[in-house]
């Protein structure tokens, strides 16, 4: 009983793990199905149909296509843009400061509806065409914020010693930033780049108000929610989400290395 | 000078694409109708009736989204509270495993997550099967309830209650915890006279995080609801986007953005307060 006692918080959080993962247990699951009718939500058959001809439907790679091209293009502004305001934000001290964080944090503590309604009504009044470019500047918008969140905490444990250590050193402010405090930051830089792809390529809610006739990858999943989603949608999904838990597992191998050499030396 | 020129491209982003637009929403939520339908466009105006005859029509779903939403974040709380707490003082070996498995379903796509738990929740699935078996359930189903709406908001909104609480959890001095039952206080006294108050900062963080998007969602209540189950976040999306009325549309949304700043300001003023106190 008392082995049972210390280990209830232990089964409530495994439990809360399955919970967490059954869903995409559901659709790596439902991606070897050969679906009955159009609806992919019930088991019927297993088959590779889906893996091996994932463009089957062109309309789905291509909207996949066109969210990898914005990801890319906001993941590219928005790490550069959030890492400068996070620089001056954590290294200088200067009037305004105060008012720069709030605004950095606004777009976060606004639901996702009010973004893109109101991005909406702006093009709306001055008549800027949606698509690719609306989708692409409001994405930029959101994950700016979520930038700034993530290199501040890499810059706020960076120790300001080595950087001084290098000037004493008669290393100039360039030299310093490139051999020193860049490489330092340069993790958590990565950190806010992967979050902010994973975040453009997954919204749904502000991208769906601002896309025109722009297909993205989860407005081809919405409007195929209703007739039925192909299983070559899971696969897609399937590969993704396993992709980036491997890219994961590998970055956490290698930090734990670099940290036993630095032990050892 | 620099860091004056390291902010600017990135404020003036915001400033331009968030500020801006949500004064253009303002601005929008005024106009009238140019003639007597609505493909005949809006003018500018001052008619602050939009306002009353949106809250009058769309009342429900107002109230509804905030409930829905203090539900499944109170929820969201109970459920988080027991694996945060694991993973900041018992979870030694595995932390960063465990970490890496709550923030994983993040990586698979939002609305194919919500569309699995059709499939989880279906009538001749397991889960209502076994509910049934226990008539457990009034309406003999999930699906296209509001359980099922705020069971998927909870869901959803999950990691965002877990990562905050786990940051503050992970602050907190063991030995504190210790220092208590040395002074013979009992677990759960150690718990909520020491812990408890020294995780409100988490709390605070994750009950902001989770009820500002869960108030505003509309995936949930699409893909598991039924027509009654609707929240504000629908009926913004469809006068938007399907119906095109963009002074209701605007109105609901300037409505909503202000209420729900009212709901957080207080809850953080009284939470705040007490912790203090």
């Amino acid at each position: 009983m008392t082995w049972l006692r210390k280990r209830v918080l232990l089964f409530v959080s495994l439990l809360t793990v399955a919970y967490l993962m059954l869903p995409l247990l559901v659709i790596i699951v439902l991606s070897f199905n050969k679906p009955k009718g159009r609806q992919n939500t019930a088991w019927n058959e297993f088959s590779l149909a889906a893996w091996t001809n994932i463009c089957r439907d062109q309309t789905i790679c291509d909207s996949f296509w066109v969210s990898v091209r914005i990801g890319l293009v906001v993941t590219i502004v928005a790490t550069i843009l959030g890492t400068m305001i996070s620089f001056a934000l954590i290294r200088y001290r200067f009037r305004g400061q105060l008012v720069t964080n709030s605004m950095i944090f606004l777009p976060i503590a606004t639901p996702e509806v009010i973004l893109g309604a109101s991005l909406l009504a702006l093009f709306l009044n001055i008549y800027v065409p949606l698509g690719f470019w609306t989708i692409t500047i409001a994405h930029i918008l959101f994950t700016i914020s979520f930038v700034v969140v993530v290199v501040n905490a890499r810059l706020a444990g960076l120790d300001p010693r080595l950087e001084q250590a290098a000037m004493d050193l008669y290393a100039t402010p360039f030299q310093t930033f490139r051999y020193v405090t860049f490489p330092l930051v340069l993790p958590g830089v990565v950190a806010a780049a992967v979050l902010s792809f994973s975040l453009s390529f997954d919204d749904f809610i502000i991208t769906n108000f601002n896309s025109g006739t722009t297909v993205t990858f989860p407005i081809y999943i919405w409007g195929a929610a209703l007739r039925g989603i192909p299983p070559q949608v899971n696969v897609i999904a399937s590969i993704m989400f396993l992709g980036t838990l491997a890219v994961m597992a590998l970055l956490v191998a290698v930090a734990r290395n670099r940290s036993k050499t630095k032990v050892v030396k | 000078m620099i860091p004056y020129l390291l902010i600017l491209p990135g404020l003036a982003w915001i400033l331009f694409f968030f500020l801006v637009p949500l004064l253009s929403l303002v601005a929008t939520s005024l106009q009238k109708r140019a003639g007597t339908s609505l493909s005949e466009g809006f003018v500018p105006a001052l008619q602050f009736s939009n306002y009353t005859s949106a809250l009058g029509e769309y009342f429900p779903q107002f109230i509804r989204a905030f409930l829905y939403a203090g539900i499944a974040t109170a929820l969201a709380l109970v459920i988080a509270y027991p694996i945060a707490y694991y993973i900041a003082f018992k979870a030694t070996k595995y932390k960063y495993l465990m970490l890496v498995l709550v923030i994983a379903p993040f990586f698979a796509s939002f609305l194919l997550r919500t569309n699995a738990w059709k499939t989880i929740l279906s009538a001749d699935g397991f889960v209502v099967e076994t509910l049934n078996a226990l008539s457990l359930l009034p309406e003999d189903r999930i699906l296209n309830t509001s359980v099922a709406v705020i069971f998927g908001l909870t869901y959803n909104f999950l990691p965002f209650m877990i990562l905050p609480l786990y940051a503050s959890l992970d602050r907190i001095d063991p030995r504190l915890v210790e220092a208590a039952s040395d002074l013979y206080a009992s677990p759960a006294t150690g718990f909520w006279r020491v812990v408890w108050p020294l995780s409100m900062p988490g709390v605070l963080g994750g009950v902001v995080l989770t009820f500002i998007p869960a108030s505003g969602d509309y995936i949930n209540a699409q893909l598991l609801g039924s027509t009654n189950d609707k929240m504000i976040g629908n009926v913004i999306q469809a006068q938007f986007i399907v119906l095109r009325d963009y002074p209701i549309a605007s109105a609901l949304s300037a409505m909503f953005m202000f209420v729900l700043l009212i709901i957080i300001v207080t809850y953080i003023r009284r939470v705040g307060t007490r912790q203090l106190v």
